[in-house]
């Protein structure tokens, strides 16, 4: 993240600094640069960026971004932004670039210096943000040479988080010194970093090669345990804090794939199989709008959302309706046959979705205010599309409660569901409050389609990847119960990250598939059960 | 509706039929595909061979299902982890069988190598036993419905519950099988196989011996299945399916009865399963899908549950289409499939048994005596 805010950063100064001479780089050095001996490049590349000089930094991202050309007739090496080229070593703008311009190539290693450079040449910058991305760039850096730039950066300094990141910078770079004093305080300064590096750099001070220690000054060895028991300590929390809030995003994720199924399911007794479907159908949905004001408004694309929300609850809705009415309503009571017509349901559904958008899946972009996330610390960071999603299932759970629990229709369903006779009596439409019930539960896996859309791939197998989750959720909640179904998701989403993290994603998932078996055996109605007496439950 | 009492198994005409069945699988199809020359319109292709062989063993697990679902009204979900277990039971062996000509020349399967293992984990000890294997087959599906059951049952865990646990446990199953370090081949499953007992696998004869020998093990789980319905074991079942705790009162105890017949499927369908791997070369874990194993139940369905003899045309009907639609309309499949799952369970209550039963009821005055012969 921080390296793509660097590149736009510097794109900014780029258009500004691109009119200007490159004064700053003598045309031996750009030769050099432009070389295709790599030893002589990095050579060169470090030579300038020891010196310092900040105006050498547009000549060396237009190398990174592959902006420089070279011509073999005329010997001229441009740079050349929106089709109009300057002279790299005469500064001049060129009037007619000549034909046989050829770019120059940068391999991997060369990037990766050339990135550093840059950062160390932009750690002087007047910008505050430049700086830090700079500083962030440098962390892994272990290139002695770039020393004395680094110090005058940190004795300029006047931030401190910058300050901070610079000084650990530093403490890597002196890691190798001569001076046992530098070295220790190096190591001790790089006891308050959180970056996962810092680690393996000091695991390799202690390990051992060949029956002696790698590092042979015992005190420093210490210093070296010390320091790397805070960094672990530190990077422990960030771990624990990053799979806890994995944890709550799945949870909120089965918790808004099996709310829908909390109502159809547990307040309704429907089997529905193509649940995951109507799921599907509301991330379909979203891709559409988003098409549509692409197209139509494009101005308003960050605010598409707003539009995909609605529409996918309507449109799941809408045919999560039209099977109640069409198939779902003729098989009350009898609820295998529910369960296989439901099924076939979804085979015709995910064959209809493959035949009008195609078997590939379709794109969904995340509005820019949804990109990027939290940075908690440098091993945690939160991405804001999970904290918008967590979000809204924990709005569409409100929502979902005050319209059962204070609404006219929340009341009639929850009538027809403890006593459909005594309520048809009442006067109750017990059939159309089916359909709208049903209508509800569908409206909402729309919405989980929606939120899902943002997050991963949409796709005509979308559904099938979340019906045994949403069962499991709705079955070890307890039917009929909405906290019943909050508490298992979050319980199960939690456990699973917290699982992950011990024995891999699959073995995690099979252990919690196989304890839900097991805890459905001692108690068949779920957590939280419906109190009451029935031989036949 | 049953005239005959528990021991009688058929009638005359169902006698008649078993025979039939008996000369068409072990002397008229080995005859078409084996002697009657390639030219003449008689001849019945190998495609035909491999395709009915696999039909047959899916017939099996038909009749499986419907001993559970048909005549006890437990819908599991799981048939499909019993049928491919079975299946890569027998597939160690076949893979064990390969020696030395996979593409490593290398003791230990390709999938092994791969992985850079030394030797063959605990539980493929003795695989390279030809009974053990087939005993593997049999106590895999067997032991693990057991225990399943066993614990399901004792709780009263009934109907739709029942069937997503299955589900659940299908579908835990089929994630450890697609890891690749459990040791399964991953993904890719068993595959390559050279020969059986010694005997190259890719041959005409052998691939008529083991139609033969599904062939035979349909028409013989079917009679047992029928001994079994008719039984006073079978007349328990039915109870059981129409009121399970009146059952319970009259001092029955559901669980042995439910844990019997689940047992007995499950192992059918483990049988099965290693009838089909030889016989379509190939093992792997998306035979364990959820999917599949629904539908089954569709198979069941479609041919009329609690008839024995529509689970077998229920599996024909609908795998001999899905092999017509594939190759002429690919796209449309899921459409019909879809259709089938809807149309049989809204209009087709006892399925294709029940539809001619009442056919003739209205056209031949015929009784509906002979539905069940």
């Amino acid at each position: 993240m921080s390296f793509v805010r660097l590149i736009r950063c510097v794109l900014a100064m780029f258009a500004l600094g691109a009119a200007m001479p490159a004064a700053a780089l003598t045309p031996e050095q750009i030769g050099k640069l432009v070389s295709s001996d790599s030893e002589a490049r990095i050579e060169a590349l470090n030579s300038v960026a020891a010196a310092g000089d900040e105006s050498a930094i547009a000549f060396l991202q237009a190398l990174a971004e592959g902006n420089v050309q070279t011509s073999a007739s005329t010997k001229k090496i441009v740079t050349v932004a929106d089709g109009k080229g300057t002279d790299a070593i005469t500064g001049k703008p060129v009037e007619k670039l000549p034909e046989d311009l050829d770019e120059v190539v940068a391999n991997n290693v060369f990037r990766r210096e050339l990135a550093a450079a840059i950062a160390t040449l932009k750690l002087t910058s007047g910008d505050r943000s430049v700086r830090l991305a700079a500083a962030k760039t440098l962390q892994d850096e272990t290139e002695g040479d770039r020393l004395p730039l680094v110090e005058r950066a940190i004795a300029k300094e006047s931030d401190a988080q910058i300050r901070q990141l610079l000084e650990r910078v530093r403490a890597n770079l002196q890691l190798n010194s001569k001076d046992k004093a530098v070295r220790l305080a190096a190591i001790v300064s790089l006891g308050s970093s959180v970056n996962p590096n810092t680690k393996t750099i000091l695991l390799e001070m202690l390990a051992k090669k060949g029956g002696e220690f790698a590092e042979k000054d015992a005190d420093i060895r210490f210093a070296a345990q010390k320091s790397l028991a805070e960094v672990e300590g530190r990077l422990t929390t960030g771990e624990r804090i990053g799979q806890a809030f994995s944890g709550v995003s799945l949870g909120s994720i089965l918790l808004l794939a099996a709310l829908g199924l909390a109502i159809t399911y547990g307040l309704m007794g429907v089997i529905n199989m193509a649940h995951g479907e109507l799921i599907m159908i509301g991330a379909y949905t979203t891709h559409v709008v988003q098409n549509l004001v692409r197209a139509h408004v494009p101005d308003f694309f960050n605010w598409y959302l707003l539009a995909a929300v609605p529409a996918s609850f309507m449109a799941a809705a809408a045919v999560g309706m039209l099977l109640e009415r069409g198939v779902i309503r003729f098989l009350y009571g009898r609820p295998l046959e529910t369960l296989l017509a439901t099924w076939g349901i979804s085979l015709v559904l995910i064959q209809a979705v493959r035949t009008i958008f195609g078997a590939q899946n379709v794109q969904v972009e995340n509005p820019v205010w949804m990109s990027g996330g939290v940075e908690l610390l440098s091993n945690v960071v939160l991405p804001w599309s999970r904290i918008v999603i967590i979000g809204f299932s924990a709005v569409v759970l409100l929502l979902v409660w005050l319209a059962l629990t204070r609404t006219r229709l929340g009341l009639f369903v929850r009538g027809v569901t403890q006593n459909r006779a005594m309520a048809s009596c009442l006067g109750v439409h017990t059939g159309r409050i089916d359909t709208w019930c049903f209508g509800l539960g569908s409206g909402i896996a729309g919405l989980a389609g929606c939120a899902l859309s943002q997050i991963g791939n949409v796709g005509p197998d979308l559904g099938q990847s979340y019906i045994v989750d949403s069962f499991m959720v709705v079955v070890l909640g307890g039917v009929g119960q909405l906290a019943g179904t909050v508490y298992a998701a979050m319980g199960l989403g939690i456990v699973n990250k917290f699982l992950e993290g011990i024995s891999g994603a699959v073995l995690a998932k099979i252990t919690v598939l196989v304890f839900i078996i097991i805890f459905i055996q001692k108690r068949p109605q779920g957590m939280f059960a419906l109190k009451g007496r029935f031989a036949d439950a | 509706m049953r005239k005959s009492g528990p021991g009688a198994l058929f009638g005359a005409r169902g006698w008649g039929g078993v025979i039939a069945a008996l000369v068409l699988v072990c002397a008229v199809a080995p005859m078409l595909n084996l002697v009657v020359p390639k030219e003449s319109i008689f001849h019945m292709s190998d495609f035909s061979v491999s395709l009915i062989g696999k039909i047959m063993c899916y017939a099996i697990v038909a009749l499986a299902m419907d001993l559970i679902w048909g005549y006890t009204g437990i819908l599991s979900l799981g048939h499909g982890l019993f049928f491919a277990l079975g299946g890569y039971a027998f597939g160690m062996y076949l893979m064990r069988s390969i020696g030395l000509d996979g593409v490593y020349k290398s003791p230990l399967p390709d999938f092994m190598v791969f992985l850079d293992w030394k030797a063959y984990p605990w539980y493929w000890s003795f695989t390279d036993h030809f009974w053990y294997s087939l005993m593997l087959v049999v106590l895999v599906p067997g032991l693990l419905a057991f225990v399943f059951g066993y614990f399901a049952f004792r709780s009263r865990i009934k109907g739709v519950y029942f069937s997503i646990i299955t589900q659940a446990m299908t579908f835990a199953t089929m994630l450890l099988f697609f890891r690749n370090e459990t040791g399964f081949g991953g993904n890719n499953g068993f595959t390559d196989f050279k020969r059986i007992l010694g005997t190259p696998i890719a041959t005409p004869s052998m691939r008529m011996t083991l139609f033969v020998i599904t062939g035979l093990t349909l028409i013989g789980f079917f009679v047992l299945a029928k001994w079994l319905v008719t039984s006073k074991f079978g007349r328990v079942l039915q109870a059981i399916r129409d009121a399970e705790t009146r059952v319970m009162f009259t001092g029955y105890d559901p669980l042995r009865y439910k844990l019997a017949i689940w047992v007995i499927s499950a192992v059918m369908c483990g049988i099965a399963g290693a009838l089909y791997v030889p016989q379509v070369g190939i093992i792997n874990p998306g035979e364990m899908s959820p999917a599949n194993s629904i539908e089954i139940a569709i198979w069941v369905a479609v041919g009329g549950r609690g008839t024995l003899v529509g689970a077998i045309l229920g599996a024909f009907i609908v795998n001999g289409a899905r092999s017509w639609f594939t190759v002429a309309f690919p796209e449309y499949w899921l459409f019909f499939l879809g259709a089938i799952f809807i149309g049989v369970t809204l209009f087709l209550p006892n399925g294709m048994v029940g539809l001619i039963a009442q056919l003739r009821a209205k056209w031949g005055g015929r009784t509906s005596q002979e539905k069940t012969a």
